[in-house]
Protein backbone atom coordinates (compact mmCIF):
# COMPACT_ATOMS: atom_id res chain seq x y z
CA UNK A 1 0.00 0.00 0.00
CA UNK A 2 1.03 3.18 -1.00
CA UNK A 3 -0.06 5.04 2.22
CA UNK A 4 2.61 3.10 4.10
CA UNK A 5 5.23 5.66 3.57
CA UNK A 6 3.08 8.89 4.06
CA UNK A 7 4.62 9.82 7.55
CA UNK A 8 8.45 8.79 5.85
CA UNK A 9 7.91 11.06 2.75
CA UNK A 10 6.63 14.09 4.46
CA UNK A 11 9.20 13.67 6.91
CA UNK A 12 11.91 13.45 4.18
CA UNK A 13 10.84 16.39 2.38
CA UNK A 14 11.92 18.28 5.84
CA UNK A 15 15.45 16.48 5.33
CA UNK A 16 15.31 17.52 2.12
CA UNK A 17 16.03 21.33 3.47
CA UNK A 18 18.89 20.66 5.06
CA UNK A 19 20.73 18.70 1.68
CA UNK A 20 23.22 20.79 -0.08
CA UNK A 21 22.15 23.25 -2.81
CA UNK A 22 24.89 24.04 -5.76
CA UNK A 23 25.06 27.25 -4.31
CA UNK A 24 26.26 25.46 -0.72
CA UNK A 25 28.55 23.24 -2.85
CA UNK A 26 29.82 26.27 -4.32
CA UNK A 27 30.37 27.91 -1.14
CA UNK A 28 32.43 24.97 0.42
CA UNK A 29 34.48 24.84 -2.96
CA UNK A 30 35.23 28.29 -2.25
CA UNK A 31 36.86 27.78 1.15
CA UNK A 32 40.42 28.45 1.10
CA UNK A 33 42.27 25.64 2.98
CA UNK A 34 41.50 21.85 3.20
CA UNK A 35 40.75 23.03 6.77
CA UNK A 36 38.15 25.10 6.25
CA UNK A 37 36.32 23.16 4.10
CA UNK A 38 36.07 20.86 7.01
CA UNK A 39 35.21 23.55 9.20
CA UNK A 40 32.40 24.56 6.78
CA UNK A 41 31.12 20.82 7.29
CA UNK A 42 30.73 20.88 10.75
CA UNK A 43 29.28 24.58 11.13
CA UNK A 44 26.38 22.96 8.91
CA UNK A 45 25.93 20.14 11.41
CA UNK A 46 27.91 17.30 9.41
CA UNK A 47 29.67 15.19 11.65
CA UNK A 48 28.25 14.13 15.32
CA UNK A 49 29.69 15.23 19.32
CA UNK A 50 32.03 11.99 19.05
CA UNK A 51 33.80 12.38 15.96
CA UNK A 52 37.27 13.75 15.30
CA UNK A 53 36.63 17.59 13.65
CA UNK A 54 39.76 16.90 11.71
CA UNK A 55 39.13 13.48 10.37
CA UNK A 56 36.86 14.47 7.04
CA UNK A 57 37.05 10.53 6.46
CA UNK A 58 34.71 9.81 10.05
CA UNK A 59 32.74 12.89 9.28
CA UNK A 60 31.43 11.54 6.17
CA UNK A 61 31.27 7.86 7.88
CA UNK A 62 29.20 9.58 10.19
CA UNK A 63 26.60 10.97 7.87
CA UNK A 64 26.16 7.68 5.85
CA UNK A 65 25.27 6.07 9.17
CA UNK A 66 22.70 9.14 9.93
CA UNK A 67 20.90 8.77 6.57
CA UNK A 68 20.63 5.39 7.02
CA UNK A 69 19.46 5.68 10.68
CA UNK A 70 16.83 7.93 9.78
CA UNK A 71 15.44 5.89 6.94
CA UNK A 72 15.57 2.77 9.38
CA UNK A 73 13.49 4.42 11.92
CA UNK A 74 10.97 5.19 9.39
CA UNK A 75 10.87 2.06 7.43
CA UNK A 76 9.87 -1.35 8.88
CA UNK A 77 11.16 -3.81 5.95
CA UNK A 78 14.51 -2.23 4.61
CA UNK A 79 14.69 -4.88 2.07
CA UNK A 80 12.91 -2.67 -0.62
CA UNK A 81 16.28 -0.64 -0.56
CA UNK A 82 17.95 -3.92 -1.24
CA UNK A 83 19.04 -2.36 -4.83
CA UNK A 84 20.82 0.12 -2.80
CA UNK A 85 22.46 -2.05 -0.12
CA UNK A 86 23.58 -4.61 -2.20
CA UNK A 87 26.66 -4.05 -3.00
CA UNK A 88 27.90 -2.96 0.64
CA UNK A 89 26.29 -6.56 1.56
CA UNK A 90 28.81 -8.07 -0.78
CA UNK A 91 31.11 -5.74 -0.40
CA UNK A 92 31.48 -7.09 2.85
CA UNK A 93 31.66 -11.35 1.75
CA UNK A 94 34.19 -9.66 -0.63
CA UNK A 95 36.38 -7.96 2.53
CA UNK A 96 35.48 -11.29 4.54
CA UNK A 97 37.01 -13.58 1.85
CA UNK A 98 39.87 -11.65 1.71
CA UNK A 99 40.24 -11.55 5.22
CA UNK A 100 40.12 -15.07 6.08
CA UNK A 101 42.50 -16.40 3.40
CA UNK A 102 44.77 -13.73 4.34
CA UNK A 103 44.55 -14.43 8.08
CA UNK A 104 44.33 -10.78 9.34
CA UNK A 105 40.91 -9.16 10.82
CA UNK A 106 40.32 -5.69 10.67
CA UNK A 107 37.05 -4.66 11.75
CA UNK A 108 37.39 -1.26 9.55
CA UNK A 109 36.86 -2.75 5.99
CA UNK A 110 33.09 -3.65 6.74
CA UNK A 111 29.74 -2.22 6.51
CA UNK A 112 27.57 -2.02 9.59
CA UNK A 113 24.41 -0.81 7.96
CA UNK A 114 23.29 -4.18 5.89
CA UNK A 115 21.76 -7.17 6.59
CA UNK A 116 24.93 -9.26 7.35
CA UNK A 117 27.89 -7.06 9.50
CA UNK A 118 31.12 -7.75 9.26
CA UNK A 119 31.20 -10.18 12.29
CA UNK A 120 28.85 -12.34 11.17
CA UNK A 121 30.41 -12.18 7.80
CA UNK A 122 33.69 -13.53 9.20
CA UNK A 123 31.95 -15.92 10.94
CA UNK A 124 30.17 -17.17 7.89
CA UNK A 125 32.91 -17.62 6.06
CA UNK A 126 34.92 -19.24 8.38
CA UNK A 127 32.84 -21.83 8.42
CA UNK A 128 32.19 -22.05 5.38
CA UNK A 129 28.94 -22.35 5.98
CA UNK A 130 27.42 -20.56 2.51
CA UNK A 131 24.01 -21.68 3.12
CA UNK A 132 23.60 -19.05 5.67
CA UNK A 133 23.71 -16.02 3.23
CA UNK A 134 20.86 -15.20 0.86
CA UNK A 135 20.32 -17.39 -1.65
CA UNK A 136 21.03 -15.10 -4.33
CA UNK A 137 24.88 -14.56 -2.65
CA UNK A 138 25.36 -18.44 -2.00
CA UNK A 139 26.83 -19.82 -5.20
CA UNK A 140 29.01 -16.77 -6.03
CA UNK A 141 30.13 -16.45 -2.17
CA UNK A 142 31.54 -20.15 -3.02
CA UNK A 143 33.21 -19.70 -5.92
CA UNK A 144 34.60 -16.34 -5.15
CA UNK A 145 35.96 -18.39 -1.86
CA UNK A 146 37.39 -21.40 -3.56
CA UNK A 147 38.92 -19.13 -6.45
CA UNK A 148 40.30 -17.49 -3.36
CA UNK A 149 41.72 -20.59 -1.71
CA UNK A 150 43.36 -22.09 -4.54
CA UNK A 151 44.15 -19.77 -7.01
CA UNK A 152 44.83 -16.85 -4.45
CA UNK A 153 43.39 -14.27 -7.52
CA UNK A 154 42.69 -11.28 -5.75
CA UNK A 155 41.44 -10.10 -8.93
CA UNK A 156 39.37 -13.16 -9.89
CA UNK A 157 37.90 -12.97 -6.57
CA UNK A 158 36.79 -9.33 -7.45
CA UNK A 159 35.22 -10.23 -10.75
CA UNK A 160 33.07 -13.34 -9.71
CA UNK A 161 31.91 -10.97 -6.71
CA UNK A 162 31.31 -7.86 -8.41
CA UNK A 163 29.27 -9.82 -11.12
CA UNK A 164 26.97 -11.64 -8.41
CA UNK A 165 26.44 -7.76 -7.05
CA UNK A 166 24.94 -6.63 -10.64
CA UNK A 167 23.09 -9.95 -10.96
CA UNK A 168 21.68 -9.62 -7.44
CA UNK A 169 20.66 -5.98 -7.80
CA UNK A 170 18.93 -7.22 -11.27
CA UNK A 171 16.99 -9.59 -9.59
CA UNK A 172 15.77 -7.32 -6.62
CA UNK A 173 14.77 -4.90 -9.46
CA UNK A 174 12.86 -7.66 -10.36
CA UNK A 175 11.23 -8.04 -7.29
CA UNK A 176 10.33 -4.12 -6.43
CA UNK A 177 7.28 -2.54 -7.08
CA UNK A 178 8.52 0.88 -7.52
CA UNK A 179 9.80 2.17 -11.13
CA UNK A 180 12.13 4.56 -9.64
CA UNK A 181 14.61 1.20 -8.02
CA UNK A 182 14.03 -0.29 -11.75
CA UNK A 183 15.36 2.11 -12.88
CA UNK A 184 18.29 2.90 -10.75
CA UNK A 185 19.00 -0.75 -11.23
CA UNK A 186 19.27 -1.06 -14.82
CA UNK A 187 21.54 2.41 -15.08
CA UNK A 188 23.82 1.05 -12.25
CA UNK A 189 23.84 -2.69 -14.02
CA UNK A 190 24.52 -0.51 -17.57
CA UNK A 191 26.99 1.81 -16.17
CA UNK A 192 28.68 -1.28 -14.53
CA UNK A 193 29.33 -3.08 -17.89
CA UNK A 194 30.86 -0.33 -19.14
CA UNK A 195 33.26 0.61 -16.96
CA UNK A 196 34.06 -2.91 -17.12
CA UNK A 197 34.73 -2.46 -21.16
CA UNK A 198 36.55 0.38 -20.57
CA UNK A 199 38.95 -0.86 -17.78
CA UNK A 200 39.16 -4.26 -19.89
CA UNK A 201 40.02 -2.26 -23.12
CA UNK A 202 43.07 -0.13 -21.06
CA UNK A 203 44.35 -3.43 -19.25
CA UNK A 204 44.27 -5.82 -22.68
CA UNK A 205 41.89 -8.25 -21.06
CA UNK A 206 40.00 -11.41 -23.42
CA UNK A 207 36.57 -11.79 -24.30
CA UNK A 208 36.17 -14.21 -21.97
CA UNK A 209 36.84 -11.87 -19.06
CA UNK A 210 34.33 -9.50 -19.86
CA UNK A 211 31.83 -12.42 -20.51
CA UNK A 212 32.64 -13.36 -16.83
CA UNK A 213 32.29 -9.90 -15.36
CA UNK A 214 29.52 -8.08 -17.21
CA UNK A 215 25.29 -8.93 -16.36
CA UNK A 216 23.42 -8.79 -18.99
CA UNK A 217 20.83 -5.91 -18.91
CA UNK A 218 18.06 -4.82 -20.93
CA UNK A 219 19.30 -1.36 -21.98
CA UNK A 220 22.81 -2.37 -23.01
CA UNK A 221 23.85 -5.66 -25.62
CA UNK A 222 26.94 -6.69 -23.85
CA UNK A 223 28.55 -9.11 -26.43
CA UNK A 224 28.68 -5.84 -28.57
CA UNK A 225 29.90 -4.08 -25.94
CA UNK A 226 32.45 -6.66 -25.28
CA UNK A 227 33.42 -6.83 -29.37
CA UNK A 228 33.59 -3.19 -29.15
CA UNK A 229 36.31 -3.22 -26.13
CA UNK A 230 38.33 -5.24 -28.21
CA UNK A 231 38.26 -3.15 -30.99
CA UNK A 232 39.22 0.32 -29.26
CA UNK A 233 37.46 3.01 -26.84
CA UNK A 234 36.48 4.57 -30.40
CA UNK A 235 34.19 1.38 -31.09
CA UNK A 236 32.75 1.80 -27.18
CA UNK A 237 31.77 5.38 -27.60
CA UNK A 238 30.61 4.75 -31.79
CA UNK A 239 28.56 1.52 -29.65
CA UNK A 240 27.01 3.67 -27.11
CA UNK A 241 26.28 6.37 -29.09
CA UNK A 242 23.51 4.00 -30.14
CA UNK A 243 22.44 3.46 -27.19
CA UNK A 244 20.09 5.57 -24.66
CA UNK A 245 24.00 6.02 -22.87
CA UNK A 246 24.59 8.64 -25.89
CA UNK A 247 25.01 11.29 -23.22
CA UNK A 248 27.67 8.89 -21.60
CA UNK A 249 29.91 8.31 -24.73
CA UNK A 250 30.37 12.02 -25.06
CA UNK A 251 31.60 12.18 -21.81
CA UNK A 252 33.90 9.01 -22.02
CA UNK A 253 35.48 10.22 -25.21
CA UNK A 254 36.65 13.79 -22.68
CA UNK A 255 37.91 10.93 -19.69
CA UNK A 256 37.18 8.72 -17.44
CA UNK A 257 36.01 11.24 -14.70
CA UNK A 258 33.86 13.02 -17.19
CA UNK A 259 31.96 9.56 -17.71
CA UNK A 260 31.87 8.85 -13.78
CA UNK A 261 30.51 12.59 -13.17
CA UNK A 262 27.74 11.92 -15.73
CA UNK A 263 26.71 8.54 -14.69
CA UNK A 264 25.99 9.94 -11.39
CA UNK A 265 24.36 13.14 -12.97
CA UNK A 266 22.31 10.78 -15.05
CA UNK A 267 20.88 9.23 -11.62
CA UNK A 268 19.99 12.42 -10.02
CA UNK A 269 17.97 13.23 -13.28
CA UNK A 270 16.17 10.02 -12.83
CA UNK A 271 15.19 10.61 -9.33
CA UNK A 272 14.40 14.53 -9.88
CA UNK A 273 10.50 14.02 -10.58
CA UNK A 274 10.42 12.13 -6.63
CA UNK A 275 10.32 16.24 -5.74
CA UNK A 276 7.07 16.37 -6.75
CA UNK A 277 5.35 12.39 -4.78
CA UNK A 278 4.08 12.02 -1.95
CA UNK A 279 2.95 8.74 -1.40
CA UNK A 280 5.56 5.92 -2.81
CA UNK A 281 9.00 4.56 -1.38
CA UNK A 282 10.31 6.47 -4.33
CA UNK A 283 11.03 9.75 -3.20
CA UNK A 284 12.57 8.00 0.66
CA UNK A 285 14.78 5.97 -2.47
CA UNK A 286 15.78 9.52 -3.71
CA UNK A 287 16.59 11.15 -1.22
CA UNK A 288 18.89 8.18 -0.27
CA UNK A 289 20.44 8.48 -3.47
CA UNK A 290 20.31 11.95 -3.09
CA UNK A 291 22.13 12.09 0.16
CA UNK A 292 25.07 9.61 -0.93
CA UNK A 293 25.40 11.58 -4.20
CA UNK A 294 25.90 14.74 -1.95
CA UNK A 295 28.60 12.77 0.61
CA UNK A 296 30.22 11.90 -2.68
CA UNK A 297 30.70 15.56 -3.85
CA UNK A 298 31.92 16.96 -0.67
CA UNK A 299 34.15 13.95 -0.40
CA UNK A 300 35.43 14.74 -4.21
CA UNK A 301 35.84 18.41 -3.22
CA UNK A 302 37.89 17.48 0.26
CA UNK A 303 39.75 15.36 -1.77
CA UNK A 304 40.91 18.48 -4.36
CA UNK A 305 41.76 20.92 -1.12
CA UNK A 306 43.75 18.19 -0.04
CA UNK A 307 45.39 18.03 -2.63
CA UNK A 308 45.80 21.95 -3.50
CA UNK A 309 43.61 21.34 -7.03
CA UNK A 310 42.36 24.98 -8.09
CA UNK A 311 38.65 25.62 -7.97
CA UNK A 312 38.16 24.91 -11.71
CA UNK A 313 39.59 21.75 -11.36
CA UNK A 314 37.06 20.89 -8.59
CA UNK A 315 34.32 22.46 -10.08
CA UNK A 316 35.01 19.71 -13.18
CA UNK A 317 34.85 16.67 -11.13
CA UNK A 318 31.98 17.76 -9.00
CA UNK A 319 27.92 16.18 -9.57
CA UNK A 320 24.64 17.72 -9.67
CA UNK A 321 22.64 18.25 -6.88
CA UNK A 322 18.86 17.01 -6.35
CA UNK A 323 17.45 20.26 -4.57
CA UNK B 1 -41.41 0.67 13.75
CA UNK B 2 -42.45 0.66 9.96
CA UNK B 3 -40.22 -0.58 7.49
CA UNK B 4 -40.40 2.85 6.28
CA UNK B 5 -38.93 3.90 9.23
CA UNK B 6 -36.24 1.57 8.82
CA UNK B 7 -35.29 2.87 5.75
CA UNK B 8 -34.93 6.55 6.67
CA UNK B 9 -33.08 5.68 9.74
CA UNK B 10 -30.48 3.43 6.81
CA UNK B 11 -30.05 6.64 5.30
CA UNK B 12 -29.05 9.06 8.27
CA UNK B 13 -26.78 6.16 9.25
CA UNK B 14 -24.94 5.95 5.72
CA UNK B 15 -24.63 9.77 5.42
CA UNK B 16 -23.29 9.66 8.91
CA UNK B 17 -20.79 6.53 8.94
CA UNK B 18 -19.41 6.53 4.85
CA UNK B 19 -18.86 10.49 5.42
CA UNK B 20 -16.70 9.27 8.52
CA UNK B 21 -15.15 7.26 6.81
CA UNK B 22 -13.92 9.62 4.29
CA UNK B 23 -13.20 12.04 6.78
CA UNK B 24 -11.29 9.48 8.98
CA UNK B 25 -8.84 8.42 6.03
CA UNK B 26 -8.61 11.99 5.17
CA UNK B 27 -7.23 13.21 8.98
CA UNK B 28 -5.39 9.68 9.28
CA UNK B 29 -3.27 10.41 6.12
CA UNK B 30 -2.92 14.25 6.32
CA UNK B 31 -1.98 13.31 9.89
CA UNK B 32 0.80 10.93 9.25
CA UNK B 33 2.14 13.22 6.63
CA UNK B 34 1.77 16.28 9.40
CA UNK B 35 3.79 13.87 12.32
CA UNK B 36 6.37 13.60 9.64
CA UNK B 37 6.85 16.98 8.96
CA UNK B 38 6.62 17.85 12.63
CA UNK B 39 9.26 15.20 14.04
CA UNK B 40 11.93 17.16 11.93
CA UNK B 41 10.33 20.59 11.88
CA UNK B 42 8.27 21.57 15.13
CA UNK B 43 7.91 25.20 13.95
CA UNK B 44 5.43 24.03 11.17
CA UNK B 45 2.45 22.75 13.61
CA UNK B 46 0.18 25.28 13.42
CA UNK B 47 0.41 25.26 9.52
CA UNK B 48 0.48 21.63 9.09
CA UNK B 49 -2.58 21.11 12.00
CA UNK B 50 -4.49 23.48 10.18
CA UNK B 51 -3.79 20.98 6.63
CA UNK B 52 -5.06 17.96 8.94
CA UNK B 53 -8.23 19.12 9.77
CA UNK B 54 -9.56 20.10 6.28
CA UNK B 55 -10.74 16.63 5.33
CA UNK B 56 -12.67 16.33 8.79
CA UNK B 57 -15.56 18.31 7.64
CA UNK B 58 -17.17 15.28 5.33
CA UNK B 59 -17.73 14.30 8.58
CA UNK B 60 -19.50 16.81 10.03
CA UNK B 61 -21.77 17.18 6.75
CA UNK B 62 -22.58 13.82 7.28
CA UNK B 63 -23.68 14.39 10.66
CA UNK B 64 -25.67 17.53 10.27
CA UNK B 65 -27.71 15.38 7.29
CA UNK B 66 -27.79 12.39 9.99
CA UNK B 67 -29.37 14.66 12.50
CA UNK B 68 -31.98 16.59 10.05
CA UNK B 69 -33.17 12.82 8.84
CA UNK B 70 -33.75 11.33 12.36
CA UNK B 71 -35.58 14.93 13.23
CA UNK B 72 -37.69 14.70 9.91
CA UNK B 73 -39.26 11.17 10.99
CA UNK B 74 -39.21 11.76 14.88
CA UNK B 75 -36.77 10.30 16.20
CA UNK B 76 -34.96 12.92 18.15
CA UNK B 77 -37.86 14.07 19.79
CA UNK B 78 -39.49 10.54 21.06
CA UNK B 79 -42.46 10.61 18.66
CA UNK B 80 -41.27 8.14 15.77
CA UNK B 81 -43.48 9.10 12.86
CA UNK B 82 -45.30 6.13 10.87
CA UNK B 83 -43.51 6.45 7.68
CA UNK B 84 -44.44 4.25 4.54
CA UNK B 85 -41.68 2.47 2.51
CA UNK B 86 -42.01 4.95 -0.17
CA UNK B 87 -41.60 8.11 2.28
CA UNK B 88 -38.59 5.83 3.91
CA UNK B 89 -36.77 5.35 0.54
CA UNK B 90 -37.11 8.82 -0.48
CA UNK B 91 -35.36 9.95 2.58
CA UNK B 92 -32.78 7.15 2.32
CA UNK B 93 -31.97 8.69 -1.42
CA UNK B 94 -31.94 11.80 0.01
CA UNK B 95 -29.27 10.91 2.54
CA UNK B 96 -26.71 9.21 -0.46
CA UNK B 97 -25.43 12.02 -1.93
CA UNK B 98 -23.80 13.43 1.38
CA UNK B 99 -22.51 9.77 2.26
CA UNK B 100 -21.64 8.47 -0.99
CA UNK B 101 -19.71 12.04 -2.16
CA UNK B 102 -18.57 12.64 1.49
CA UNK B 103 -16.90 9.26 1.14
CA UNK B 104 -14.85 9.68 -2.21
CA UNK B 105 -13.96 13.35 -1.40
CA UNK B 106 -12.70 12.58 2.00
CA UNK B 107 -10.11 10.37 1.10
CA UNK B 108 -9.41 12.48 -2.15
CA UNK B 109 -9.12 15.67 0.25
CA UNK B 110 -6.84 13.70 2.52
CA UNK B 111 -4.58 12.49 -0.04
CA UNK B 112 -4.23 16.50 -1.75
CA UNK B 113 -3.62 17.48 1.77
CA UNK B 114 -0.61 15.37 1.77
CA UNK B 115 0.78 16.75 -0.88
CA UNK B 116 0.28 20.65 -0.03
CA UNK B 117 2.05 19.40 3.33
CA UNK B 118 4.69 19.08 1.40
CA UNK B 119 4.47 22.95 -0.05
CA UNK B 120 4.32 23.94 3.29
CA UNK B 121 7.74 21.90 4.29
CA UNK B 122 9.53 23.23 1.32
CA UNK B 123 7.71 26.73 1.04
CA UNK B 124 5.89 27.96 4.30
CA UNK B 125 5.54 31.39 2.70
CA UNK B 126 3.25 29.48 0.31
CA UNK B 127 0.81 28.56 2.62
CA UNK B 128 -2.49 30.32 1.42
CA UNK B 129 -1.88 28.82 -2.05
CA UNK B 130 -0.97 25.48 -0.58
CA UNK B 131 -4.21 25.67 1.40
CA UNK B 132 -6.38 26.02 -2.11
CA UNK B 133 -5.47 22.64 -2.99
CA UNK B 134 -6.88 20.44 -0.77
CA UNK B 135 -10.11 23.34 -0.26
CA UNK B 136 -11.32 23.22 -3.93
CA UNK B 137 -12.37 19.80 -2.83
CA UNK B 138 -14.40 20.66 -0.79
CA UNK B 139 -16.93 22.36 -3.25
CA UNK B 140 -18.15 19.02 -3.85
CA UNK B 141 -18.68 17.75 -0.56
CA UNK B 142 -20.66 21.04 0.15
CA UNK B 143 -22.46 20.22 -3.34
CA UNK B 144 -23.80 16.67 -2.09
CA UNK B 145 -24.45 18.45 1.23
CA UNK B 146 -26.86 21.25 -0.05
CA UNK B 147 -28.50 18.88 -2.41
CA UNK B 148 -28.98 15.97 0.64
CA UNK B 149 -30.82 19.18 3.43
CA UNK B 150 -32.70 20.09 0.69
CA UNK B 151 -33.96 16.90 -0.44
CA UNK B 152 -34.55 15.37 3.34
CA UNK B 153 -36.45 18.76 4.19
CA UNK B 154 -38.57 18.56 1.27
CA UNK B 155 -39.38 14.13 1.56
CA UNK B 156 -43.26 15.03 2.77
CA UNK B 157 -43.69 13.34 6.11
Amino acid sequence: MADKYIYAVARVRALEMSLFSQTTIEQLIAAKTYKESVQFLIEHGWGDSETDHTDADAILNVETEKTWAVIEEMVEDMSVFDVILLPDLFHNLKAAIKTIVAGEVNADIFYDNVAIDGKEMLEIVKNRDFKALPSYMQACAEEAYECMTHTGDGQMCDVIIDKGTLLAILEAADDAKDELLKAYAETTVAVADIKIAVRSLKTAKSMDFMRRAMAPCKTLNIDRLAKAALSGMEDIIKYLSETEYAGGAEALANSSSAFERWCDNRIIETIRPQKYNAFTVGPLVAYILARLNEIKTVRIILSGKLNGLPEEAIRERIREMYV
Amino acid sequence: MTMGTVLALTGAALAVILAGMGSAYGVGVAGQAASGVVSEDPSKFAKVLIMQLLPGTQGIYGLLVGFIALSKIGLLSGNPAELSTQTGLMILAACLPIAIVGLVSGRHQGKTAVSAIGIIVKKPDQFGKAMLFPAMVETYAILALLVSILAVNGVPV
